[in-house]
């Protein structure tokens, strides 16, 4: 008992660590791509090609005033940033992120927490996040988060049945939920070591995926909850310091979550060439596949405009839903009749 | 059982990190607040009337519609699951779920449900 107390929390810590890291080069990786985008040279000065930036970002957020405002809930609103930072952080429990391998005779297992209910859990835990924004909204006594908050709300609810429905393409075929044997499904010895990917079996699931895990943490082109031009800042208006940077890194760890859970559904995780005879690779091919989908994301942000409100509740629930729902029956009839 | 202990040891470290950092901020941050400070903000205007305004009532029916579809969701992972021992009643069982699922969201679409004003 005690034994596996300390080994996974060795693990968690290294995992925490790993995300936070993760996080705060997000940050920088965005603003330094965008920037090249946009033909800047974006963060240059703390470090080597401001390599240091988000040190420098957060040792200013820590020195930030808290200013706290007369009318807010005073509990809610503190336990806001913490209910959206805390349940983005834990998606990462359940993600398997490297062939299992052992160090000086000691198995170790490349996955936090191997649940045989894994997506479940992921799907329970996105839902999480939308308590602290709601909440955050609401208890801030602002107008403009108010409205942040509610449109962001109605906006991840939109999204979050399809998002769920697109996976489940996913779960017919591989006939498991934990993402440990998914990724061993998509295994493959030859050449074409991308040939089992789900992506391949269910190419509308994944699209569908990729839209709603975009629309799930308020990103470009759905990141109207942060619509600056009319509502402010939506329902973080009225954070600063410490508490506004737990909203913030939440949505990074939101984003590298939903990344990392993408690639391990339909990208195999982390399956690559040559990881049966190095199996650290894993690890290597996993953040590969992540840092690609981050790139997609900002790339998708450099480019779209924002939706209007009333198109992107209709892209929702007229177009998404219907497609998602039509993708499980066809997925269901083309298994049955074992095409795919 | 231990993998669930893991994942409540990640809370905790989630916690942990929370309180560290706050911690940490609490000792050296400034804290010189003013009346003028506190004041939510409103464009620099004195805020009118309460925060907790008025608004669209859509936002409930959309959280309604929602319920129904993601506990419709709820049923289908399980089915999704054991697709592969179950025959082909459950195939046409679930496509007939599927497809009131479809009539129900015709039915909201040609209501005016999902029309945002």
């Amino acid at each position: 008992m005690l034994e596996i107390v300390i080994a996974s929390s060795i693990k968690v810590i290294i995992v925490v660590i790993a995300v936070l890291t993760g996080c705060a080069y997000a940050t920088y990786m965005e603003r330094k791509l965008v920037a090249h985008f946009q033909h800047r040279i974006g963060p240059l000065y703390a470090g080597p090609y401001g390599l240091l930036q988000p040190m420098a970002d957060a040792v200013k957020l820590i020195f930030k005033e808290d200013i706290v405002p007369d009318k807010v809930e005073r509990y809610t609103y503190a336990l806001a940033p913490v209910i959206s930072f805390i349940p983005a952080m834990l998606i990462f429990a359940v993600i398997p992120f490297g062939k299992d391998t052992s160090v000086f005779g000691y198995g170790i297992k490349m996955v936090l927490s191997d649940l045989n209910i894994a997506v479940l859990f992921i799907f329970a835990i996105t839902s999480l996040g939308i308590y602290g924004i709601i909440l955050g909204g609401w208890s801030s006594g602002s107008k403009y988060s108010l409205m942040g908050g509610l449109r962001s709300s109605a906006q991840m609810i939109s999204y979050e049945v399809s998002y769920g429905l697109s996976i489940i393409g996913v779960i017919l075929i591989a006939n498991t939920l934990s993402l440990r044997e998914l990724v061993n499904q998509q295994a493959s010895d030859s050449i074409w070591f991308f040939s089992h990917w789900y992506v391949w079996r269910q190419p509308l699931g994944f699209l569908l995926y990729l839209t709603c895990a975009i629309a799930e943490t308020n990103r470009a082109p759905f990141d109207l909850p942060e619509a600056e031009s009319e509502l402010v800042g939506g329902y973080h208006t009225e954070y600063s310091s410490m508490r506004f940077s737990m909203f913030f890194i939440g949505e990074y760890a939101n984003m590298l979550a939903v990344s990392a859970v993408g690639a391990t559904l339909f990208f195999g995780g982390w399956q690559g060439p040559f990881v049966n005879t190095i199996p650290l690779l894993g690890i290597v091919w996993f953040v590969l596949k992540v840092f690609l989908f981050m790139f997609f994301y900002i790339w998708l942000r450099a480019t779209f405009p924002r939706f209007r409100y009333d198109q992107l509740m209709n892209f929702g629930w007229k177009i998404l839903l219907p497609l998602a729902l039509f993708n499980t029956m066809l997925t269901s009839l083309l298994v049955a009749l074992k095409v795919i | 059982m231990s993998e669930y202990l893991s994942v409540l040891i990640f809370i905790f470290a989630g916690i942990g990190i929370v309180l560290l950092t706050f911690w940490l901020s609490y000792l050296i941050r400034p804290s010189h607040p003013y009346p003028e400070k506190d004041i939510n903000y409103e464009c620099a205007e004195l805020p009118i009337g309460t925060s907790w305004i008025r608004f669209n009532n859509h936002f409930y029916i959309f959280a309604l519609i929602f319920v129904i579809f993601d506990v419709e969701a709820v049923f289908l992972f399980p089915w999704a699951v054991a697709f592969g021992q179950l025959g082909l009643y459950a195939l046409v069982e679930v496509v007939v779920f599927i497809l009131i699922l479809f009539f129900g969201l015709f039915y909201a679409w040609k209501k005016g449900v999902l029309k945002w004003v």
